[in-house]
C-alpha cells in the first residue's frame, strides 16, 4: 500500500475530498446517464407488472478471494435475490461503508468488479452513497446494496406455491463459496481449483420463464448462507409438505468435497453464491434440467429430490449406503471440528 | 475420493449388511466408544438398516462433551484478562460455562477469541500478537495430543514466550475402565475408537477385553468400516468370546504410533482428571511436565479450579455414560438445542445430543 494512498475520514465529508472519490473512481467505472447526473435519487419509466424490490448487505472478509470479491458478491446476491421471485431485475443502489485507511487501490478494484458484473447483468447502478468510519469501527469495506425488479404479469413465483410431487433441481454444484472462504479464513491453503461460484442468475431463471409451460415453475431460492440444507427446510415448511433428497444426486466438486472432510464440515450447509434451487412440476422437470445445463451458470444441474407428503416441514436425505437421515436447518455459524 | 467413496459404497455396504444380519444369533449391546463413530452411524443413515437386535449406546468419546463445566469457567475466566488471546479448536467456542455463557459470548463482549484449525497455527499468533499470551486450549484424547506436544516443543526451540496451553487433554482406556466397572452399564462388546487407537494401538485393549470379558473391535469410520466391525463383534459375541479385533488395519497398528506416543509422553505426565458427568477419574488426563511448566498456563497464571455445578436438568452425564439417551433428557430439544446449547453434548457436532437432535429428532 502506497502512503497518501488511503481512505482518510475526509473523503466522506461530502466536500471535495468525497466528489474526488466519486469522479475518480465511482463516476469513471460505473457511468450511465442516471448515476451520473448525481441528483439525490434516481428517476426512472414505469414498467407493466409488479415491482419487486428487495437488500442485502455484504461485510464479507477476506474481500478478495478466488472466483471473485465483495464487489461481485454485491451485485450478484441483489440480482439473485430479486430473481428468485421471478423478477427481471432492473436497477441496482450501491452504500458502501469504508474505513479509515482502506486502500484506495483495494477500493478501486471491487468498484471495477462491481462495474463489469452490473455491465454483464445489464443491470446499472443509479444511485449510491458513501459513508467513511474512524479506523477499527468497520473492517475495510461494507457494501450494501439494494434492488428493484420487475415480475412480468402472469408470473408467479415463491415457496408457497411448491406443490406435492414437484421435482428439486440444484443448479449446480454445491458449497464452492463457502468452502472456499472458510478455508481462507481458517488460513488454510488447498491446493486444487476450489474457487467462489459467485454468479448472476436471472438470465437462467428468465429462460426457465420463457419456455417452461406458464405456471410450472413454482419455486426458486438461492441456497446462501445455510446452504442447500436450510432453503430446503424454507421451502418445505412455507409449502407444508416433506422434501426427499437423494445424497447421491447432489453435485459437490471433489475439491469441495475434500476440504469439507479435512475441515469437519458439510457441504449442504455451506453458503452458494451462484446457485438456485427449482421447484417445477413433475412433467416439466426433464425440460427444466434440460434448459438449465444449456446455460454456463446451470451446466451442472442435476435433479437432487422432490416434494412429497409427510410431515410438514420436514427434510430426510436417502444416504449412499441406502439410509436416510432427517437434515435440520443449520443452528449457528459451522465450526472446524477437533476431529 | 480415495478411501472415502469405496467405503460408502451401496454395492459394499449391501452384501455387508446382509452378513451383518447372518452374523447376529442373540441380541446385543456395544458401546461406540468414540463421538465421529457416533456421528458417522447417523450422518451416513446406517442407524435405519441396522438389525433391532443390535442396540448402540454411545460413550463418553467426544472430547468436548467431557470437558467439566469448571474448565470452562476458568478458560472463560482467563478469556477476561488483559493481553490474553484465546486460540481454540472450532468446536469449544458455544460450550457454556456453569453460568451458561460460552466463549462466544465472551468474544461477543470484546475478548480476543481464535479459532485455529492447527495448533501449530498458534506460533504465527504468538509472533502476530508479541503484546499478548495466547492461551491454547489443549483438549482432545491421544489423537491431538501429539500435535500439541510438538507444538510446546517448536515453541521452546523458537523461543517463543507467548505461547501457553490450558491442557484439559485426556485418555481414553481410563474412562472405559470407570464405566466398565458400574455394574449397571450392561455391555456386551466395544466398538473402540478409531483415530485413538492409530496412535495408542489395538493391543491397548486387551486388558479390557480379557477383564471384563468384552468383544472389542477397532473399527474406521466410513459406513462400511462399521459395518465390517459389527460383524466381527456379532460373530464374536455369538461364540461368547472376548478378544480383540482389528478392523481398521489401513490406519491402526497392533502397537500403535511409537513414535507419537514418545512425543507425548516427553511433554505429558499423567494427572487425575474432572470428566463432565464421569467426576475426576485417576491418571485420566494429562498435565505439562514441569520441563516444561513456561508452557503451562495454569502454573504461569497460577489458575486454580473452582468446582462448578452441572446446569440444572441437563442429563449429559448419563448419556455420557450411556445410561440414558438424549430424548429422555428434559432439556433436549426443547430449551437445550444446538443454536443455544445447554449440556455440552449438544455443542459438539460429535456429541451424542447434536447428533440426535441434528439427524434423528
Amino acid at each position: 500500500m502506497k502512503p497518501g494512498n488511503t481512505i482518510l475520514l475526509d473523503h466522506g465529508s461530502g466536500g471535495i475530498a468525497s466528489q474526488e472519490l466519486i469522479s475518480q473512481i465511482f463516476l469513471k467505472h460505473l457511468d450511465n446517464s442516471i448515476l451520473a447526473s448525481l441528483e439525490d435519487s434516481a428517476v426512472m419509466d414505469n414498467h407493466p407488472g409488479q415491482l419487486a424490490f428487495s437488500t442485502d448487505s455484504y461485510v464479507v472478509d477476506p474481500i478478495f478471494f478466488p472466483g471473485g470479491d465483495i464487489g461481485t458478491l454485491a451485485v450478484h446476491g441483489t440480482v439473485n435475490d430479486l430473481a428468485m421471485r421471478g423478477a427481471k431485475p432492473l436497477c441496482l443502489s450501491l452504500g458502501l461503508i469504508l474505513e479509515e485507511g482502506f486502500d484506495l487501490d483495494d477500493l478501486e478494484r471491487v468498484i471495477i468488479s462491481v462495474a463489469e458484473c452490473s455491465k454483464s447483468a445489464n443491470v446499472p447502478i443509479v444511485t449510491g452513497d458513501t459513508k467513511v468510519v474512524p479506523k477499527g469501527k468497520c473492517d475495510k469495506i461494507f457494501i450494501n446494496t439494494s434492488g428493484i425488479g420487475i415480475v412480468p404479469e402472469n408470473v408467479s413465483v415463491s415457496s408457497t406455491m411448491a406443490k406435492e410431487g414437484d421435482v428439486i433441481i440444484l443448479s449446480g454444484s454445491m458449497g464452492d463459496h463457502g468452502i472456499t472462504i472458510m478455508t481462507r479464513r481458517a488460513g488454510i491453503r488447498l491446493d486444487g481449483n476450489l474457487a467462489s461460484d459467485s454468479a448472476a442468475l436471472h438470465e437462467l431463471v428468465a429462460l426457465l420463464l420463457d419456455r417452461l409451460p406458464t405456471g410450472s415453475l413454482h419455486t426458486l431460492r438461492d441456497p446462501t448462507r445455510g446452504g442447500v440444507a436450510t432453503s430446503l427446510n424454507e421451502i418445505a415448511g412455507a409449502a407444508g409438505l416433506a422434501i426427499e433428497i437423494d445424497d447421491q444426486a447432489i453435485p459437490v466438486k471433489p475439491e469441495v468435497r475434500a476440504a469439507c472432510e479435512i475441515m469437519g464440515l458439510d457441504p449442504l450447509y455451506l453458503a452458494n453464491e451462484g446457485k438456485c434451487l427449482a421447484l417445477v412440476a413433475a412433467d416439466s422437470a426433464t425440460e427444466a434440467l434440460q434448459l438449465m445445463q444449456s446455460t454456463t451458470v446451470g451446466a451442472d444441474a442435476a435433479i437432487i429430490g422432490k416434494l412429497k407428503a409427510g410431515k410438514p416441514g420436514q427434510v430426510t436425505l436417502r444416504t449412499a449406503i441406502g439410509g436416510t437421515r432427517i437434515i435440520t436447518p443449520l443452528h449457528g455459524e459451522p465450526l472446524p471440528r477437533i476431529c | 475420493m480415495k478411501y472415502l467413496d469405496e467405503f460408502r459404497d451401496q454395492a459394499l455396504a449391501e452384501p455387508l449388511l446382509k452378513e451383518l444380519h447372518k452374523s447376529v444369533t442373540k441380541p446385543f449391546r456395544v458401546m461406540e466408544v468414540c463421538g465421529t463413530h457416533t456421528m458417522s452411524i447417523f450422518r451416513s443413515g446406517l442407524r435405519t438398516l441396522l438389525p433391532e437386535s443390535i442396540e448402540l449406546i454411545s460413550g463418553p468419546g467426544c472430547p468436548v462433551c467431557v470437558t467439566s463445566a469448571s474448565h470452562i469457567d476458568a478458560i472463560l475466566a482467563m478469556a477476561e484478562r488483559e493481553n490474553t488471546r484465546i486460540a481454540l479448536f472450532g468446536d469449544l467456542f458455544r460450550v457454556p460455562g456453569s453460568n451458561g455463557l460460552s466463549l462466544a459470548n465472551a468474544s461477543s463482549q470484546g475478548a480476543k477469541v481464535d479459532i485455529v484449525y492447527s495448533p501449530m497455527d498458534c506460533l504465527t499468533l504468538a509472533k502476530k500478537y508479541p503484546d499478548d499470551l495466547i492461551i491454547f486450549l489443549g483438549v482432545g484424547f491421544e489423537t491431538t495430543t501429539p500435535g500439541i506436544a510438538a507444538t510446546i516443543l517448536a515453541a521452546k526451540n523458537s523461543k517463543i514466550d507467548n505461547f501457553t496451553v490450558f491442557s484439559t487433554h485426556k485418555v481414553m482406556p481410563p474412562p472405559l475402565i470407570a464405566l466398565l466397572d458400574d455394574p449397571e452399564l450392561q455391555i456386551d462388546g466395544l466398538l473402540c475408537p478409531g483415530h485413538v487407537s492409530t496412535i495408542i494401538g489395538a493391543a491397548a485393549y486387551e486388558p479390557l477385553a480379557e477383564k471384563y470379558g468384552l468383544a472389542c473391535v477397532v473399527g474406521g469410520f466410513e459406513p462400511a468400516d462399521i459395518l465390517q466391525a459389527l460383524i466381527l463383534l456379532a460373530r464374536q459375541i455369538g461364540k461368547g468370546e472376548a478378544r480383540v479385533e482389528n478392523a481398521y488395519t489401513r490406519a491402526v497398528k497392533w502397537e500403535g504410533n511409537s513414535r507419537a506416543q514418545q512425543m507425548a509422553r516427553n511433554i505429558f505426565e499423567p494427572v487425575d482428571m474432572e470428566w463432565r458427568g464421569l467426576g475426576v477419574i485417576p491418571e485420566s488426563g494429562l498435565a505439562i511436565r514441569e520441563e516444561y511448566s513456561h508452557f503451562d498456563v495454569e502454573k504461569r497464571l497460577n489458575i486454580e479450579l473452582i468446582p462448578a455445578v452441572e446446569p440444572k436438568g441437563c442429563r449429559c452425564g448419563e448419556i455420557l455414560k450411556g445410561k440414558e439417551i438424549p430424548s429422555q433428557c428434559p432439556l433436549f430439544g426443547k430449551r437445550c438445542t444446538p443454536g443455544n446449547p445447554i449440556g455440552p453434548c449438544m455443542v459438539s457436532s460429535e456429541g451424542t445430543c447434536a447428533a440426535f437432535y441434528k439427524y434423528a429428532k
